[in-house]
């Protein structure tokens, strides 16, 4: 059992609890999102390097070096001192560079973020539109891109969304966060062949993953299927053919999941499609991004069909989490 | 004899090849699947990786009254003697297709049972 003081309280940590858990079930208020040690929300600083290194994967080695850490995965060996940051510092500023209709619901946004220099492809971002209004968007840049690009879905009622959608204009300024997930490539095997899940404007992480990808030379197949509802959800269409003229490893396959099918484009869901074509997944590396549904059914698929839970990368779009 | 045969099937890593067949098993069994199918994966391999280091008599030590607590939901869901049966044979299966030898998996099975009537509420 440890104990932790936070300006100049005691709190006590329970043996097999983490320090998320016992500072909010003392009423703290700590705010937190994905409890996995992912999204970095609940991220605070101790005073000395007392912290377990399994709370600080993730962070970057700066941050390591300051003693920071997730309190949702620091389960504490001794007691700690720590300090809740302020917001504030970790904000960036970017300036609107464009913004540009997709399909009858998505936006590319671009954003100039000039003390932003290293990202992963595949990351997300939270936009702040005031102190109290923040949402995820992934990013669907690479990092030797100008611009960031985020590729926003208006929500019905998504406010946040509908402000981007309405109000938002090239040069505009406003703020984000530093880039957080853990959905993206590592250029370490690049014989192996990926396949890419997505619906609706969770094709903004696999474009930036795709295009890493491609970026370092991976030769092994990469299979992308995109899936709408219907024909007017799916966009960048001419963009992935004209991508798989030029890399024959790259392979796109649009999917309608509505009886009004145009040859040009799979019937059915992109999953349901996706997994006919590949029943046999060992050795496979997976990324699955959108509809929260499809992301759990997608990889409880791929791994009963062979690939390994750590091979499977997955980007669920929570409602009021990303919009 | 639990840490002689922990170290006889091969410690840690013989319990992250076995996690990998018998979750794989486990879901794709109709009889179970229900009881093990957790939005969150991961974190449902890693209870998995935890029955079996237990199941090994490696150092993982529950209670009669953790697994109790732990799986009284799932005994308001209908979890019986069937069910635990379907789950060991399962384990089995996943030993057998590693190769792991039939006297250990023998051993497995003797653990697996001291476990029963607090898995089921007895």
């Amino acid at each position: 059992m440890a104990q932790l003081t936070v300006n100049q309280v005691r709190y006590q940590c329970n043996a097999d609890e983490t320090v998320l858990d016992a500072l909010t079930r003392s009423g703290v208020a700590v705010p937190y999102s994905c409890r996995n040690g992912i999204c970095q929300t609940c991220v605070m600083q101790s005073s000395s390097a007392n912290v377990p290194i399994t709370a600080q994967n993730g962070l970057k080695p700066t941050l390591q070096a300051q003693n920071y850490f997730m309190a949702c995965v620091c389960y504490p060996t001794e007691d700690m001192t720590i300090t809740l940051p302020d917001n504030a510092d970790r904000l960036l500023s970017a300036t609107v560079t464009a913004v540009r209709q997709l399909n009858d619901d998505i936006k590319c946004v671009g954003l100039d973020c000039p003390s932003l220099q290293n990202y992963h492809a595949g990351q997300f971002i939270n936009l702040y539109q005031d102190n109290d209004n923040t949402r995820s968007y992934s990013l669907a840049s690479v990092p030797t891109d100008p611009y960031l690009r985020l590729h926003v879905r208006r929500m019905p009622d998504g406010r946040v969304s509908n402000w981007i959608h309405n109000e938002l204009k090239v040069g505009d300024r406003v703020q984000i966060s530093a880039p957080v997930g853990a959905c993206f490539y590592v250029p370490d095997t690049p014989q192996q062949p990926l396949l890419l899940i997505g619906t609706g404007s969770g094709l903004a992480p696999l474009m930036g993953i795709i295009r890493d990808a491609l970026n370092h030379r991976h030769f092994g197949d990469i299979y992308l299927y995109h899936g709408s509802h219907d024909v007017t959800g799916l966009y960048l269409v001419n963009e992935l053919c004209e991508m798989t003229v030029h890399y024959s490893n790259f392979h796109y396959v649009p999917c309608v999941s509505s009886t009004n099918i145009d040859n040009r484009y799979q019937a059915g869901r992109a999953m349901d499609v996706a997994f006919v074509a590949h029943p046999h997944l060992a050795g496979w590396r997976i990324f699955l991004c959108g509809n929260p549904n499809m992301v759990t059914s997608a990889r409880k698929k791929a791994y009963l069909a062979g690939a390994k839970m750590n091979d499977i990368y997955a980007d669920a779009y929570l409602i009021n989490h990303k919009r | 004899m639990s840490a002689n045969l922990y170290e006889k099937i091969g410690g840690d890593a013989a319990v992250n090849a076995a996690v990998d067949v018998f979750y794989r098993r486990v879901l794709s069994d109709e009889r179970i699947s229900d009881f093990f199918d957790d939005v969150d994966m991961e974190h449902q391999a890693a209870k998995q990786k935890a029955f079996l280091t237990m199941a090994f008599g490696g150092p993982v030590h529950y209670t009669g009254a953790d697994m109790r607590k732990g799986h009284a939901h799932l005994v308001t869901r209908g979890l019986n003697d069937s069910h635990f049966d379907a789950v060991v044979e399962n384990l089995v299966a996943s030993l057998q297709a590693l190769n792991v030898p039939a006297e250990l998996i023998a051993e497995v099975g003797v653990v697996c049972e001291t476990t029963r009537n607090d898995v089921l509420g007895k």
